[in-house]
């Protein structure tokens, strides 16, 4: 067994330091290897046909004038898919090229492969479409009882908690309807992916996503071929935040390299980008709080509609965090949720970052700025008053039996020191910035304060796991994972578990494929870390063990993980659904010129409860990431 | 180098590769046609790059006035001389994209352009500026508020190139308020160019965003002029007779506009920010 | 394809000849698919995200808003190109990776180029200039905290005042 003559060195790299990533390096450099970085000899360019309605029939379409642009090599439409013509994540309900009828504006219609990117552009523009546009459906509340516009109907979802007594009545009721946005993911790496033919009838995929596995699944049963055919790899991925869970061009691509014989590459642009991927769903939401006069809540009832958008993407799961939370970390004894995920031929929705929390934070958060005015107290004296703590309930009824430190979080936050205010700023310093618009006197300064948590890992009776496989050989440490690094240093982490727990320096991380090894499960949920990395550490102490009974190198050990089980919710929406949860409190520092509605965000202060920190800069890096995220939703 | 893109040196060479390439797509800092042929929108078929003709790239001092080359950057309109002597233009440049966008893009291109959130023009408009223009009929002298006749359209015919822009060096307060929907990097909701000219006894006030074209807010401006006490001109310092005619600057001023509601803003929201900027802008100026 | 443009351009430093280009491609484009540079990405192609930050002549421009043929003669510098001839680190590329300023990394070969530049112009600058500079820069991982540390870091190294501590409080 190799043990470093220098371990204060590998200490410094251990769990609980800011061990510094693996993959820096090249990034600074500019020679990591991004998925829209790829080559390959001979490679052409594919190009994606899309949709310019929201609901439409398609008539027919002539790919000829297409075919006989000099370069192109191939030009595939429905018909040419000769396996599943349908994927999704939950529901196979998203075709891989639209045949009969359009959904939503930007659906794929058809792929050109060409030997430069602007001829096949110019390609797929010279297809021609006979489209019969139809009425689109675009309004998420009418879809509940309108016509279906799909043969499985409009409604993705619904479903009900009751909590408690739900005819239960407070002494002050206040209410409220609260509209969120549709807000796009918006990562910095187009999403991109190469297929490259092996020639045998099979296809390597190098692609940009958050599992690869699944991806794998759904490519292979639309082309038609085992699982062993469809090999996919990881390539360098710019960020995920939700939008590469579903398929985007996979099946595209691989269709396109097993016509061609030729390995094909496909970049979207930002525009195609914005098309090609979910998107966080807009919800419209209607509240009542009920309370006592001295500000305990009585009762939370919530109707909720989230638009989903023309496919099922993860609709279903998003109304269900959607209706977990909806109440916020109180203690609330009586609830009434009622939710709806629906289908429009609006684009699509799913996975982003907050996965339905997110929308009906803002909802109960206003709420309870609400009620707070109406009872006449300090808003965030309201929510100590009611925060939630271990041994409460979740309004599903399960109990949170781990940490639930809310009223610290409040304490903590409320008692961080405000920014002090400038009194001769800089222009560029006042809302309206480099536009110079602002009038100091005519510019106030507002504190907000609130409260939000949402689960960790899936929920819901979901089998969830991840697969890690560690080899000690030659005193050096090889992790086999194929959890997707997106940007959120799983790679590091998985170095500081195996130093720690094998005692060496030198951690190598084999590439993650489906090839190699089982699936690592999403990087989404915020679960990598408690499942890649419980996968990872597990598979290390089992070396450890062998080598601790004297076992010789090389050793080697396959370990996967799976999380205590959870259980679906009810008809009532009852049940112990969730693995676990964070809990956040913000404090929100704005000005705002009070005759331009202008602002600037002056500082967000933030206390969480982040369990254990194995990573410190990382934690910052991940906190601040996704306080920019909620700051662009709010003023963007 | 031969092939479809070709570089000329001079304007003459300019011109002349124009003549011989009719349809020719003229390239100045490609900030507005890069995104346009990156897009797919715009396919070049020949180009005319101007990055080699540094007459362009220049300004000069002529008399009372500037003259800018059509190739000048933001960022150099931005700092030094030149931003002292046109403060608006300063501010206004100091306003558009990021500083790579700023390094690249000119003001030949802003004309060119011609948006109606072309965040030059209500400088241009404000200072009375006069377009010039060279072509196969020779050279010629375009006010900009007829330079710029539509959205994206100019008075420019084929084989014309805009070769600098001759601007007033005034005495007095400047002020370029811009109104977006962020901080930074962003395409006007409503633009406000502020000039006063202390020797003049002018006040002047342009508006971007808020018509097809840049506009003059001619009401407000003679009402203020009527407001002002000129004969405190001598120490610097302007008076304005009532404190309540900013206010009444600023209701003028948004008389003055045509705007539209878009996915940036409404009409409504237009004329009361041009209300509020015209406003704001007349207060500092004669504070 | 139409008629298509042949071009020399000047690379970190190497003279590199680009044949039969299409005529719209972009300075980006021929340096990531016909030059093997790949440093600069492809975030937005319109301007708007910096992630294609590169040296013209010494001036920062977006690649991707650069007709390619249009930079023939002219000096092009790109992240690849900035560290010193031995091929260490550059004091602002190490700064990123100490301040755990990068995360996915899409942004950062940008970053590094525009915060280069910066530096070069203005060694000191406050923190209103440092977030100016950078504004043409987006990044959707990091919420900027742990760059901002990083340029910070480097101005203070290279002003002598020492490294700020770089204890992140968590």
């Amino acid at each position: 067994m190799t043990v470093t003559t220098d371990r204060q060195e590998r200490l410094r790299e251990g769990l609980g330091h800011s061990a510094k990533r693996p993959d820096g390096i090249p990034k600074v450099r500019g020679s990591f290897a991004f998925s829209s970085d790829l080559q390959a000899d001979g490679m052409v360019w594919g190009h994606i046909l899309r949709s310019p309605h929201p609901h439409a029939r398609i008539r027919s379409i002539d790919i000829g004038p297409a075919l006989a642009v000099p370069g192109v090599h191939a030009v595939l439409t429905a018909d040419d898919v000769p396996g599943d013509k349908t994927f999704g994540l939950e529901h196979a309900d998203q075709p891989v090229f639209a045949h009969d009828v359009v959904m939503h504006i930007g659906e794929a219609l058809a792929a050109v492969a060409a030997d430069h990117p602007d001829t096949a552009r110019r390609a797929a523009r010279a297809i021609v479409v006979d489209y019969e546009e139809l009425e689109p459906l675009v309004d998420a509340e009418a879809a509940i009882t309108a016509e279906p516009i799909h043969p499985d109907g409009n409604v993705f979802a619904e479903l009900v908690i009751r909590h408690g007594d739900p005819t239960a009545v407070g002494e002050v009721v206040v209410e409220g309807t609260y509209e969120v946005g549709m807000q796009d993911q918006a990562f910095m790496g187009p999403e991109s992916g190469l297929a490259v033919p092996d020639g045998e009838g099979g296809v390597d995929l190098h692609m940009s996503t958050q599992w690869l596995h699944v991806d794998r699944d759904q490519v292979a049963n639309c082309l038609g071929l085992s699982h062993d055919k469809v090999r996919m790899t990881l390539a360098g991925v710019g960020g995920a935040f939700g939008a590469r869970e579903d398929v985007s061009m996979q099946v595209h691509l691989c269709l396109l390299a097993l016509h061609t014989s030729r390995p094909v590459k496909m970049v979207f642009t930002r525009e195609e980008s914005f098309l090609g991927h979910v998107h966080r769903h807009p919800a419209r939401m209607h509240y009542r709080h009920h309370s006592l006069r001295d500000g305990k809540l009585v009762k939370v009832e919530a109707r909720i509609v989230l638009d989903g958008g023309a496919y099922a993407s993860t609709s279903r799961p998003v109304l269900v965090n959607a209706a977990c939370f909806a109440a916020g970390p109180y203690d609330v004894p009586n609830a009434l949720i009622e939710g709806w995920a629906v289908r429009t031929n609006n684009p699509s929705c799913g996975a982003m970052r907050g996965f339905g929390a997110v929308q009906v934070c803002f909802a109960h958060e206003a709420q309870m700025d609400r009620l707070a005015a109406a009872l006449g107290m300090d808003p965030v004296e309201l929510r100590r008053r009611n925060a939630m703590k271990t041994g409460d309930r979740l309004i599903t009824g399960q109990l949170i039996a781990g940490t639930a430190p809310v009223a610290a979080l409040i304490d903590t936050c409320a008692a961080a020191p405000l920014p002090a205010e400038d009194p001769d700023p800089d222009p560029m310093a006042l809302p309206g910035g480099a536009g110079r618009t602002a009038d100091r006197g005519r510019v106030r300064r507002g504190v907000g304060f609130a409260l939000g948590f949402k689960n960790l890992m899936y929920s819901a009776g979901f089998d969830d796991y991840s697969t890690a496989r560690v080899r000690l050989e030659n005193g050096v440490a090889t992790v086999t994972c194929a959890a997707a690094e997106v940007g959120q240093g799983f790679v590091t982490l998985a170095q500081q578990i195996v130093r720690e727990v094998l005692e060496v320096d030198e951690v190598v991380l084999a590439p993650a494929e489906t090839a190699s090894i089982g699936s690592a499960g999403s990087t989404s949920a915020s679960r990598q870390t408690w499942m890649s990395g419980g996968a990872v550490e597990r598979a290390a102490l089992a070396v450890r063990a062998r080598l601790d009974a004297g076992e010789q190198e090389p050793i080697e050990e396959t370990y996967e993980h799976h999380h205590p089980p959870t259980s679906p919710l009810d008809a009532d929406g009852q049940g112990d659904a969730h693995v676990s949860y964070i809990f956040a409190a913000h404090r929100a520092v704005v000005d705002v010129d009070l005759d331009l509605g202008l602002v600037r965000v002056v500082e967000i202060a933030t206390s969480q409860d982040v369990g254990r920190v194995l990573n410190p800069v990382q934690v910052v890096g991940q906190i601040e990431g996704g306080i920019a995220q909620g700051v662009g939703l709010a003023v963007m | 180098m031969n092939g479809p893109v070709v570089l000329p040196q001079s304007i003459d060479e300019t011109l002349a590769s124009l003549q011989e390439t009719p349809g020719a797509t003229i390239l100045a800092g490609g900030t507005d046609l890069m995104v346009a042929v990156n897009a797919g929108t715009h396919r070049p078929e020949s180009v005319v790059s101007l990055a080699r003709v540094s007459e362009l790239r220049s300004w000069r001092r002529d008399g009372d006035d500037v003259v800018v080359g059509a190739c000048v950057t933001y960022t150099e309109m931005e700092h030094g001389e030149l931003a002292a002597l046109v403060p608006a233009l300063c501010q206004a440049a100091r306003t558009i994209g990021s500083p790579q966008i700023r390094n690249a893009a000119t003001i030949g291109g802003n004309l060119g352009t011609a948006s109606p959130a072309g965040d030059t023009l209500p400088v241009l408009a404000a200072l009375d500026a006069v377009i010039e223009i060279r072509g196969p009929a020779g050279t010629r002298s375009v006010p900009v508020l007829e330079f710029v006749t539509g959205v994206k359209k100019t008075v420019l015919e084929p084989g014309e190139l805009v070769t600098a822009v001759r601007l007033p060096v005034l005495r007095g307060p400047q002020e370029f308020l811009k109104v977006g929907t962020r901080n930074a990097m962003v395409i006007s909701v409503v633009m406000a160019a502020l000039v006063v000219d202390l020797d003049g006894h002018t006040v002047r006030l342009g508006l971007g965003s808020v018509a097809p074209v840049p506009v003059r807010a001619r009401e407000a401006e003679v009402f203020l002029e009527g407001q002002v006490d000129w004969a405190g001109v001598g120490n610097g310092r302007v008076r304005v007779a009532d404190a309540s005619a900013f206010a009444g600057f600023g209701e003028l001023a948004a008389t003055a506009t045509a705007p539209i509601d878009d996915h940036r803003s409404t009409a409504a929201y237009r004329r009361h920010a041009v209300s509020v900027c015209a406003r704001r802008a007349v207060e500092r100026a004669f504070s | 394809m139409s008629e298509t443009a042949t071009f020399r351009l000047h690379v970190n430093g190497t003279e590199r000849v680009v044949e039969g280009a299409w005529v719209g491609e972009s300075l980006l484009y021929v340096l990531r698919e016909r030059l093997g540079l790949p440093g600069a990405k492809n975030a937005c192609e319109q301007g708007e995200c910096g992630s294609c930050s590169v040296l013209l002549d010494g001036t920062l421009v977006c690649a991707c808003l650069v007709l390619g043929a249009s930079a023939a003669e002219r000096e092009v510098v790109t992240v690849e190109g900035l560290p010193n001839g031995d091929g260490d680190l550059t004091d602002v590329q190490q700064a990123f990776i100490d301040e755990g300023a990068v995360q996915c990394g899409f942004c950062t070969p940008g970053l590094i180029v525009t915060v280069h530049d910066l530096l070069e112009r203005n060694p000191s600058p406050s923190d209103l200039e440092l977030r100016e500079a950078i504004s043409g820069n987006l990044c959707r991982c990091t919420g900027y905290g742990r760059i901002l540390a990083a340029a910070q870091a480097v101005v203070a190294e290279r002003s002598g005042s020492g490294r700020s501590q770089r204890e992140t409080s968590a």
